[in-house]
Formats: structure tokens, C-alpha cells, sequence
């Protein structure tokens, strides 16, 4: 597994472990089992996955030894060794549905994917729904994330005009990939839908609904079954 | 015992060393900008550690301590009063009941800690008692602070030290704040970043050679320069990668950018340099307008410094530790 992999050491206490330079489902999937690996390995190491590499950071002070060798580079050997050879995936990715009321007031965009497509309205939802998507990477907001798998005839360019506030629990599209906002947010992704779905509350044992390499599926539900969701307490928001 | 905020100054917030760990679900470190100022206004007044402390910013707030607090004030040097009574910084002050503390603007510098004696008492969020404004997430729901909020300080065991009855008194002796402190705005080292090669021949000159000025855009996510415009041979399609403090990036604007404690966790533009952790507190206490200058250096010399820096720092902390005990 570390043939390809370029390491740039970025400062005192962080390395960039950078597997290639595409977004690309196969190269980020060898990003997370990485991360997998070393966070197993290296607990003391935080690992952050984008799309094709993993950023290390540690504490220096914790990382040196009497001898001469800079903790950098031994974070590097102990990094390496351990990716060195390793199976590409471990474990099996946890799967999350998550349910999405389209159209209407929770995605105002939708019609305007299915112009820009070509595509009936029904057929823009029958598309999102079908794909199986990975969490690529969290970031831009806690918990939010960035999901790769959108079939490409529903890729569509950001708005011109972002959007000072966007709904906590919007479904979007954002050129090739697919998000939801996990809060209200400013942002220039086209609006499809929205989740009732809770991505992210501080308070809960694992404040991210979504982790890095998790599978997601959207399914389309009602304004009924939105409401009802919504007004349940605990998971939902 | 509590403190109520009369008037929140500029932009105060509640920090602590920030919330490591989270970065994978986009969750920030945050935690206080000058961290070395931070930690030394919480070994004065006797904290054991990562007790949140506020950091205050060009004008500091106006607040009533309803008990008797014992404080002490570090970072950039900031016009203190309780009363007609000055209270100096980087020493401990011991406040009566009912004083109302102003603090003033900064002549220099511009972020300024007030760390009082068991810390505020705020409810950790993800681990920690950081504000991260940009995520609203920490103590007060991720806001700074206004007037009118009341905040808690926490109990703390015996103290010996300084007890104040009717006006403030302080400890005989105080820390220089020369090393934690740059009067002198000396240049910043900065390593180069992994695009830098790409920019071309005068841009590459120019980095190490022009001045900047620090943007008032600037906050606690990141330092804005002015100044020569940067630019690469040619435009780069970059896709984001986990980004950290620290980091010099070059947007299309060609005014290049140094993130700060609130960096967000990842990012897309080209990275041309990463400050030396030892300056990074340095060019955050650079306000508006201040002039800044680069000069290169490598990750060896930078690491080593960080070592000797975080050295000095633990001998400090043991010798105020000491003092107290003695006091």
C-alpha cells in the first residue's frame, strides 16, 4: 500500500500522507482504510481524511526520545511501516439511509437540476435515490459531508448567487458531488431536498451521524412522514 | 461566584487550549490564538492547566466580579483599571468584591487573556471549553461574548497567595513579557509550502523580500495580508486536503492568507508556506495595518525552535508554580 504514497512533511507536528490527485471513489476508499489502520495503531496520531490524502498530526513533545532522530520523521517510519503491505480495506463501511422529503419549499432547486439534466423531476429523484454514495470527507461545517457516487447526468454547477442561509437538513448538489447541511449555513449548493434527520448534535455519544468512508442511501419520503420524523425527539432534529 | 459582563469589548470569547481530535467529522481545534500568553495568564493565578481563560481582542470588556477574584491579565499590553487603581499585567492581582474592571484599547499588539483564579466554569463541549465562532460551537453556543452574560468562575483549593479587602493588590513581582511578547515585529519565519515552486520568479522574490500588511479582514480563522500580489505560472486545479494553522495560502486574489487557530479542517488553495508554530502567535498579535515581513526558514530549524520555546515554557510554568507555593 505505500508504493504510491507521497509523504510532505507540513509542519512541526504534521505529515501529509497524499495517495494521488483525483477524486476518485477507489483512491479515497485506500485514504479511510489508512486512516483505519493508524488510528488502530497510532491512538496518539489524529488522522484527517480529504479525498486522495490523510493529514497526521501529533505532539512533538510526545514523539521524542533521548536520541537524535526528529519526531517528524519517526511519526513517518511508524506511519509507513504500519501501511506498509497492509490489506487496502479491513473492515466493512457502516451503511446509513437516510430519508428525504424532494422538492417543494425542501429543495427548491430540484426543478432546476432537472432542466439543467434534462431529466423529468421524477427521474432526478429516482437517480439520487438509486446511487449508493461514500463519505468522502467532513468538513466546511461539523458534520457536514461530502459525498462521492452522484450519477453524473445530475452533476451541476454551484449557484451564482449563493445563498446567505441554507436550511439545517438540506439535500444538495455541488458540481459532481452531493452534501447535506447539517445546520443552517450559507451556501451555493443546489437544493434538492431536505433531511429531518439530525447530522450533528454535541451532545450524543458520536456527535456525527456520518464518519469518514461511511455508505450512504437516500430514500424519498412524504411531507407526512418529514413531519413526523422531525417532530420525534431524540435522533431526529 | 460569578462575573456579569457590562460592556463585551470588541470581540471577547472563552478559550482554552482547543478541542483536538475531531477533525475528521470538520469539527476545528479552535482554543486560544497566543497559546503561550494564554497558559501563563492561568499559571499566575494558580491554575493547573486548561482552565478556560477569555481572550479579549484590540478593546478589552468591562466587567464586575461579584466575589473577590483573584486575576491576572498577559498577552498585548492593555490599559487595566479597577476604580482609580491601574492593574498591571503578567502578574497576579487579587480583586475585592464588587470591582468593576475596565479594560481599555491596545497601543500594541492586539489580543490580550484574563485568566482568573479555578477558571470560568463553562460545560466542555467535545472536550473542551474553546469558542469556535466560525462553527458556533463551544461555550455560550459558539458566540462571543455580550453585555449582560453572567459567567462562572470555578472553586480552586486553599489559597495563600494575595487577598484583596478593599482595593486591588498584586504580587510583588511580575513576568517580563519580552519572550512571550514581540514589541520589536521582528520578521516571521516561514518555511516554503508545497506550491510555492509554482509561483513565478517575482512572486517567489517578493515573499521573502516585500512588506505585507495585516488586513482588518483578518480574525480568528485567519491573518489576511496586503500587499504585492502573488500569483503562480500558471492557475492550478487543486482538490481539497486537510488544511491547519499555520498555513500560507495563495487564493486567486493573490493576497495571501495564514490560518489561524480556527482554520477550517480542510482546504483547496495553493499552499505556498507554513509559519513557524513560534511565530504564528506573533502574527496573530499583529493588528490591523501592522507591517509584516517574511524570512525563510526550514521544518529542522523550526522544530528545534518549538522544542527550546516549549522548554523555557515548562521551566516558567514550574517557577510560578514555586512562587506561589512560597508566597
Amino acid at each position: 500500500m505505500t508504493s504510491g504514497i507521497d509523504v510532505e512533511p507540513l509542519a512541526e507536528d504534521a505529515l501529509l500522507l497524499r495517495f494521488g490527485a483525483t477524486i476518485d471513489a477507489a483512491l479515497n476508499a485506500q485514504v479511510h482504510a489508512a486512516a483505519v489502520r493508524l488510528r488502530a495503531h497510532l491512538p496518539t496520531v489524529e488522522c484527517t481524511p480529504a479525498y486522495a490524502s490523510l493529514l497526521l498530526r501529533f505532539d512533538p513533545a510526545e514523539w521524542s526520545r533521548d536520541d537524535d532522530e526528529p519526531p517528524l520523521r519517526r511519526v513517518r517510519e511508524a506511519a509507513l511501516a504500519l501501511l506498509e503491505g497492509a490489506a487496502s480495506v479491513d473492515e466493512q463501511p457502516r451503511s446509513v439511509d437516510i430519508p428525504v422529503l424532494y422538492g417543494g419549499p425542501a429543495g427548491p432547486d430540484l426543478a432546476a437540476v432537472s432542466a439543467h439534466s434534462g431529466l423529468s423531476i421524477e427521474e432526478v429523484i429516482t437517480r439520487h435515490t438509486a446511487a449508493t454514495y461514500s463519505v468522502a470527507m467532513l468538513g466546511f461545517a461539523p458534520g457536514f459531508p461530502y459525498l462521492l457516487g452522484l450519477d453524473p447526468a445530475l452533476a451541476m454547477p454551484r449557484r451564482a448567487d449563493p445563498r446567505l442561509s441554507v436550511p439545517a437538513g438540506s439535500v444538495a448538489i455541488g458540481g459532481v458531488q452531493t452534501g447535506i447541511y447539517p445546520e443552517a449555513l450559507p451556501g451555493g449548493w443546489q437544493l434538492i431536498g431536505r433531511t429531518p434527520l439530525r447530522l450533528f448534535d454535541v451532545q450524543a455519544p458520536s456527535p456525527s451521524l456520518l464518519r469518514p468512508g461511511d455508505r450512504v442511501r437516500f430514500h424519498a419520503i412524504d411531507e407526512a412522514a418529514f413531519q413526523r420524523l422531525i417532530d420525534t425527539p431524540g435522533a431526529v432534529r | 461566584m460569578s462575573v456579569r459582563v457590562l460592556k463585551p469589548g470588541l470581540l471577547t470569547s472563552l478559550q482554552d487550549s482547543g478541542r483536538p481530535g475531531h477533525a475528521a467529522l470538520g469539527v476545528g481545534r479552535a482554543g486560544a490564538i497566543d497559546g503561550p500568553a494564554w497558559r501563563l495568564a492561568n499559571a499566575l493565578v494558580g491554575n493547573a492547566g486548561d482552565e478556560a481563560a477569555l481572550e479579549f481582542t484590540l478593546v478589552g470588556p468591562v466587567l464586575r466580579f461579584e466575589h473577590a477574584t483573584v486575576i491576572a491579565l498577559t498577552g498585548a499590553p492593555v490599559e487595566a483599571r479597577v476604580g482609580g487603581q491601574s492593574v498591571p499585567g503578567w502578574t497576579c492581582c487579587a480583586l475585592p468584591a464588587r470591582s468593576e474592571l475596565q479594560l481599555g484599547g491596545m497601543r500594541q499588539g492586539c489580543r490580550g487573556y484574563l485568566a482568573v483564579r479555578g477558571g470560568f466554569a463553562v460545560e466542555p463541549v467535545l472536550g473542551s471549553r474553546s469558542t469556535d465562532l466560525h462553527a458556533r460551537l463551544g461555550p455560550l453556543h459558539g458566540r462571543a461574548l455580550q453585555a449582560g452574560d453572567r459567567l462562572s468562575v470555578g472553586e480552586h483549593a486553599k489559597w495563600r497567595a494575595l487577598r484583596a479587602t478593599h482595593a486591588p493588590v498584586h504580587l510583588p513581582w511580575g513576568l517580563d513579557p519580552q519572550p512571550w511578547f514581540d514589541f520589536a515585529h521582528a520578521p516571521l519565519a516561514l518555511m516554503r509550502g508545497h506550491h510555492f515552486d509554482q509561483m513565478d520568479d517575482e512572486s517567489r522574490r517578493a515573499l521573502f523580500k516585500a512588506w505585507f500588511t495585516v488586513s482588518k479582514d483578518s480574525n480568528r480563522t485567519a491573518s489576511r495580508l496586503e500587499g504585492q500580489r502573488l500569483q503562480l505560472q500558471q492557475p492550478l486545479e487543486l482538490i481539497s486536503e486537510a488544511a491547519l494553522p499555520g498555513t500560507m495560502q495563495l487564493p486567486p486574489s493573490g493576497q495571501p492568507i495564514v490560518l489561524q487557530a480556527e482554520a477550517p479542517v480542510t482546504g483547496g488553495y495553493p499552499r505556498i508556506g507554513q509559519l513557524a508554530a513560534v511565530d504564528l502567535a506573533r502574527l496573530a498579535q499583529r493588528k490591523p495595518s501592522d507591517a509584516v515581513c517574511f524570512q525563510p526558514t526550514t521544518l529542522e530549524q523550526a522544530s528545534e525552535r518549538l522544542l527550546r520555546r516549549q522548554q523555557r515554557l515548562q521551566r516558567l510554568l514550574r517557577d510560578i508554580a514555586q512562587r506561589l507555593e512560597d508566597a
